[in-house]
């Protein structure tokens, strides 16, 4: 237990970067936004801030060592503002002094005069003027011209999907601690260690060798601190440096949610077309992305989408087509899902409406259409051990979808004023980051002579619970007992060269490098009993319960008098190993190949309930049936799950991001963005696993969960436009999320 | 006399000279190093910072969950603060975890953990007062803790987990505190508290010489000023004689203005007159909030959507208003006379709001409350509106309505109010009272919502007072 984040949690003892024993001389950051979305700067005067109490400096653009640029795709993003501003937020400058609020009074001091641009938020806009972010890209299946003139369905349309800021408890952090010999320590919230030093490292023009990061947890992340914690721990670090003092910048809340990117918005139009029997032909669909003033992983995202725009359905025409537009607004990032619940909520509109005018229920629609074993995917992979069906059937079975739909129907010709509704959604997730490249992990196991262990992958840890599973994966190879173990921070030191923990395959791709580590230490210590125990080989040796078996008997050689016998014997107690995910590609120039290690299946049953008078919406419950494969810890797959699935809900019905017309955010406080709190979460949530769902394409058989199953809040969406329709039963319904009290009342009063 | 603020923070007395605004988590975290109270938001809106609040109170502590983030370091005094760290289990300990603590970390129901700490010293606050232990009662306790990474789901488990533990056990006991000491919800220090804070020195409330900014619960101001109250001296009104108090008085019930909303709910003289009145406080902020948010804050922030202020207007509130300066007089009028124009008041120089105060209902009146928010719980409303009837049978006699969010002020809808006046209640009056309603009204489009929406919002929310006090009068088709 004592090895677990989660009890030090319960007991307030977890270290979060702003609770770290103070470091000596350590001098606090505040950070000068642009006040504009889009300008010149024509004067930018420091010389009165730095003159404030406090104040140890003031740091702009000429300040920079290196290369002020932190772009990570793609390199568009300069650190501090130079010469213009392209999003409200942008940092301009930056002010440390003795104390946090002695640095942010200072702000007030700085003289900044910008001439103004015109700000461009609309990226259907933005698209129509050419200011993309990297050229368009289409994934193409089939053909979905000729098969448009076969369809005895056609339906189009538009869908928009919100933006939504992730909302992580501990805001972004970061302490940056010179050393000797021109060395820096960061300590940074992060998801990427490795992208943190590396862009330091060009920031400041050090090698990377230099600079060490260091992550001990995150206070939730969700994609937010994927690339958007880097530029926090840069201004830390590029102020360490300059200073010689360690240098904290943590941003409180509102500059948080001012200044740093969220899950994109994104406007489509799509075409879906289908036969006389409600099998889907053809879709077409365009993906109109808002990716605010900065590439950050947008391009990244926008492939999810594409690889995600057939969810998890046999269409056997598509054409699906991606614009990454370039607005001015904080550059939108990672958030849980990576651009695929923008592509599957289009899709499920589209089905939704192709039901309605059909006559059929939607969940009819999606069940003729799910992916069978062997279907081809729109970008070439074809699906093995294919869940999809199972997954539905299940559910529809195990939550009596009939007997749903005839309580619902009695409640609503009972109730005059309040209406419910269901909704199935299937999804289908690829698991294996998309760019071949990351989809690699490191581990650095230490075997201690009193047998303790000590494990370092790179790996964070934010709540996903990654470490609790890597502990296992290390405890089940060695055989031993999970007290031994001890789950390093993530330091650049001693794991180099990570992958973000991100795409939800920390857990696989860490895990796997911590086992190859743990099986090679382990065939060495097997070595050593062999001899121990007068054995030619190894053969009939294990390591199982903390002893050595032979033969399937327990020998009196125990962990705790094998380890030190190894010492004893010079045989190496550490080992680095390294893990690639075998046999993924994809050829950006075809938009093919094979580019996830596997998918994760499930469908959720969503229901939910209109106070027709009021206009409010509750989501009463979600049940899905989910592919875990064999669960590493099931309590902690069930809170993912869990967790998703009302991170879901709040996108798609509570979550709304609000900008002025000038591309100021309105919405830059907890009091005005509202995240899902206990009462607004469905009360009830059930989640069950599928049975013998053993995945051989990652870590002892077990699947990747993190993503997934946000997108069964999409499902709420559509259980209230069924509640919706329950009042009005022709009139054209919105399909604009988020789907707020006040849209829902304005469909209500609206003839 | 103590040298500056002086307390007990987990079993430790402190004694500090910061200045009296300094905010009491950044006491904790700063000053004491206690960093397992978390800043997730610094307005209250989060829970993360959620402290113990011990207050003495007839020979024993009264505890309640506060927000440190929101709470003057200056009101502290003579009391006990007790964090996360305060409630652990006090070396040798088995399992290392207070019960509600184990029960977060065999349900799972603690991820990043950043928001745990406050959880636990929630519902610690709802095991040691809280007399019913029901489930759902727990659930309101913890409404202020928001979590972004369980959905809540693992937590309510944890919540039933540990009721079947505790709640037989605790139910029985003759005494909660040694009942929780012997479960080691709290450590036995516990015990000894209520004896420690009576030995404690008395304080002086403001400096010698200080300008002080006056306060009651602080919960607003403080994220309106919050630096700026940092460096401030306080004169703390809840302090103040009789400013905390809810009395009767004739036919009326006073509500001193820095009573907190939770006294409110918890008074027998208020919810003996108004029965309904909790479960509409319900609807305002978070227990957390509740505890120290109070009538008199809300009335002078002036909010043109503040709950209370719809409601008190409704119930035909009277205010007293006290000049600080020493012989003020007590100026009173209607709370409808109150409000001046956005953001102003009738409130001149050197006054505070001493006192609310209301009619004791009769047997023919009604009352209701309804609000609509993004959020149902611990959220702004778009549009909130209160009706306060006096009836004979189905005949209204006299009638109050008041709307927030439609008008630069919590508004009284004078004209609507009048129209009820001698009416039966049926669809086609309900029609014409929104039409007089629609016609005082002035909404404009914010964050809150669109004005278009907030018309038709309080148009909807007129009618659902009549709904909830007449039904069977009126149906769907009623609806204008």
């Amino acid at each position: 237990m004592k090895q677990n984040d989660v009890f030090f949690h319960g007991r307030g003892e977890t270290l979060f970067v702003d609770d770290l024993a103070t470091f000596s001389g350590l001098l606090h950051a505040a950070v000068l936004p642009s006040p504009l979305a889009h300008g010149r700067i024509r004067r930018l005067d420091v010389a009165a801030a730095a003159r404030r109490p406090g104040v140890a400096a003031v740091f702009t653009a000429r300040d920079i060592p290196g290369d002020n640029q932190i772009g990570g795709i793609i390199l568009d993003e300069p650190l501090l503002a130079d010469n213009e501003v392209h999003y409200a937020g942008q940092p301009v400058a930056l002010v440390v002094a003795g104390t946090a609020r002695q640095a942010r009074q200072a702000l007030a001091a700085i003289v900044l005069e910008i001439e103004e641009l015109p700000a461009l938020l609309d990226p259907r806009q933005a698209a129509a003027r050419g200011l993309l972010i990297a050229p368009p890209r289409a994934f193409v299946l089939g053909d979905v011209d000729k098969a448009w003139p076969l369809c005895a369905h056609v339906v189009r349309g538009r869908v928009d999907s919100g933006g939504q800021e992730h909302v992580y408890l501990e805001t972004q952090a970061a302490v940056a601690v010179p050393g000797e010999k021109d060395s820096l320590r960061v300590i940074s919230a992060t998801q990427s260690p490795s992208a943190v030093q590396r862009i330091i490292a060009r920031v400041l023009g050090l090698p990377m060798s230099q600079v060490a990061v260091e992550v001990y947890r995150l206070g939730g992340a969700f994609g937010g601190k994927e690339d958007q914690a880097t530029a926090w721990a840069v201004l830390a670090a590029l102020a360490a440096r300059a200073l010689r003092r360690p240098v904290k910048l943590v941003l409180e809340r509102r500059e948080d949610m001012r200044f740093t990117g969220k899950r994109h918005p994104y406007s489509s139009d799509f075409a879906i077309g289908l036969d006389g029997t409600g099998r889907i032909l053809a879709y077409e669909v365009t993906f109109y992305q808002n990716a605010g003033a900065a590439a950050d992983l947008s391009t990244a995202i926008l492939e999810r989408t594409l690889f995600h725009a057939g969810n998890s359905y046999r269409i056997p025409n598509v054409r699906a087509s991606g614009i990454s537009c370039r607005t001015n607004l904080p550059p939108f990032t990672a958030f849980r899902g990576f651009g695929g619940p923008q592509a599957m909520f289009v899709l499920e509109a589209a089905l939704f409406q192709a039901a309605e005018k059909m006559g059929l229920a939607p969940a009819e629609l999606q069940r003729r259409n799910l992916l069978a074993e062997g279907d081809e995917l729109p970008y070439g992979q074809k699906v093995k051990n294919c869940r999809a069906q199972r997954c539905f059937d299940e559910a529809v079975a195990a939550f009596d979808l009939d007997a749903g739909r005839e309580r619902v129907r009695a409640f609503n010709q009972a109730n005059a004023f309040c209406k419910k509704g269901l909704a199935l959604m299937p999804v289908c997730f690829g698991i294996s980051f998309t760019s071949s490249h990351l989809n690699q992990a490191g581990a650095l196991v230490h075997v201690y002579t009193d047998g303790s262990v000590s494990v370092s992958t790179g790996a964070v840890e934010m709540g996903q619970g990654v470490n609790s599973k890597i502990l296992l994966v290390a405890a089940r190879t060695l055989g031993i007992a999970s007290r031994r173990l001890r789950m390093e921070s993530t330091c650049t030191r001693r794991v180099a060269n990570t992958s973000p923990t991100a795409a939800s395959t920390g857990a696989d791709l860490n895990g796997k490098a911590v086992e190859r580590a743990c099986l090679e230490i382990r065939g060495r210590l097997l070595e050593v009993a062999a001899a121990a125990l007068s054995r030619d080989s190894v053969a009939g040796l294990e390591l199982r319960q903390e002893s050595v078996y032979l033969a399937g008997k327990k020998t009196d050689l125990t962990w705790e008098k094998l380890v030190p016998a190894a010492y004893m014997a010079r045989v190496n107690l550490s080992a680095q190993a390294h893990y690639a995910t075998p046999g993924i590609h994809f050829d950006r120039t075809r938009e093919k190949g094979e580019p996830f290690a596997y998918h994760v299946y499930g469908t959720a049953l969503v229901e939910a309930t209109i106070d027709g008078l009021r206009g409010t919406a509750t989501v009463d419950s979600v049940r899905a049936v989910h592919d875990a494969g064999s669960s590493l810890n099931p309590l902690v797959d069930r809170g993912q799950a869990e967790g998703g699935i009302v991170q879901g809900i709040g996108w798609m019905t509570l979550e709304e991001l609000l900008y002025a017309g000038d591309g100021q955010l309105l919405t830059d406080t907890l009091s005005t963005y509202k995240i899902p709190d206990i009462r607004s979460a469905p009360p009830e949530i059930e989640v069950r696993f599928l049975e013998d769902a053993a995945n051989p394409a990652a870590v002892l058989n077990s699947k990747a969960v993190g993503e997934p199953p946000f997108m069964y809040g999409i499902g709420a969406y559509f259980a209230l436009l069924a509640a919706l329709r329950a009042f009005r039963p022709h009139k054209p319904l919105p399909f604009s999320s988020p789907l707020t009290n006040e849209k829902i009342l304005a469909w209500l009063e609206e003839e | 006399m103590a040298a500056g603020i002086a307390f007990i923070l987990n079993d430790q007395e402190v004694d500090t000279a910061l200045p009296a605004g300094t905010a009491l988590v950044d006491f904790i975290r700063a000053d004491q190093r206690l960093t397992g109270t978390r800043v997730g938001c610094r307005e209250g809106d989060c829970g993360a910072c959620t402290v113990l609040l011990g207050t003495p109170a007839g020979g024993r502590v009264r505890y309640r969950a506060v927000v440190s983030c929101l709470f003057p370091l200056a009101d502290a005094a003579g009391r006990h603060v007790v964090t996360v760290e305060g409630l652990n289990p006090e070396a040798p300990n088995a399992s290392g975890l207070t019960p509600v603590q184990q029960a977060f970390v065999s349900e799972g129901a603690s991820q990043c953990g950043f928001c745990t700490p406050g959880l636990v010293v929630s519902l610690t606050a709802f095991l040691l007062e809280d007399p019913g232990l029901e489930s759902d009662d727990a659930v309101t306790a913890i409404e202020g803790n928001v979590c972004r990474c369980t959905g809540y789901v693992s937590i309510r488990r944890a919540v039933e987990r540990l009721l079947r533990e505790l709640r037989p056990p605790l139910l029985g006991a003759s005494a909660r505190l040694p009942a929780l000491i012997g479960l080691g919800v709290v450590p036995a220090y516990f015990a000894g508290i209520a004896a420690r804070l009576r030995a404690q020195q008395p304080q002086a409330l403001v400096r010698k010489n200080a300008v002080a900014v006056a306060m009651a619960g602080g919960t607003d101001l403080y994220v309106q000023r919050g630096p700026e109250l940092a460096a401030q001296e306080l004169r703390l009104l809840s302090r103040q004689e009789g400013f905390a108090a809810i009395w009767p008085a004739a036919d009326r019930i006073h509500i001193g203005a820095a009573a907190p909303i939770s006294d409110l709910m918890e008074s027998r003289l208020l919810t003996a007159a108004l029965p309904q009145l909790p479960g509409f406080l319900r609807l305002v902020s978070s227990t957390q909030i509740r505890n120290r948010a109070t009538v008199g804050g809300n009335i002078v922030n002036a909010s043109p959507i503040g709950d209370l202020s719809v409601m008190l207007l409704a119930l035909d509130a009277a205010i007293g208003l006290r000049s600080l300066r020493p012989g003020g007089r007590i100026r009173q009028m209607k709370l409808r006379d109150f409000f001046l124009g956005y953001k102003k008041l009738d409130l001149r120089p050197g006054e505070v709001v001493a006192w609310l105060s209301i009619p004791l209902p009769g047997n023919g009146s009604r009352f209701h409350f309804e609000k609509v928010a993004r959020r149902r719980h611990q959220d702004i409303a778009s549009v909130n509106t209160a009706i306060g009837l006096d009836c004979d049978n189905d005949r209204i006699v006299t009638a109050h309505v008041a709307a927030g969010g439609v008008a630069p002020v919590p508004l009284f809808l004078k004209k609507a109010a009048a129209f009820l006046a001698g009416r039966e209640v049926s669809s086609s009056v309900v029609r014409e009272f929104i039409t007089v309603a629609e016609s005082e009204i002035a909404p404009i489009s914010d964050v809150r919502g669109a004005a278009a929406y907030k018309k038709a919002l309080l148009r909807r929310l007129l009618f659902a007072h009549f709904l909830e006090l007449f039904p069977g009068r009126l149906g769907a088709g009623d609806l204008p």
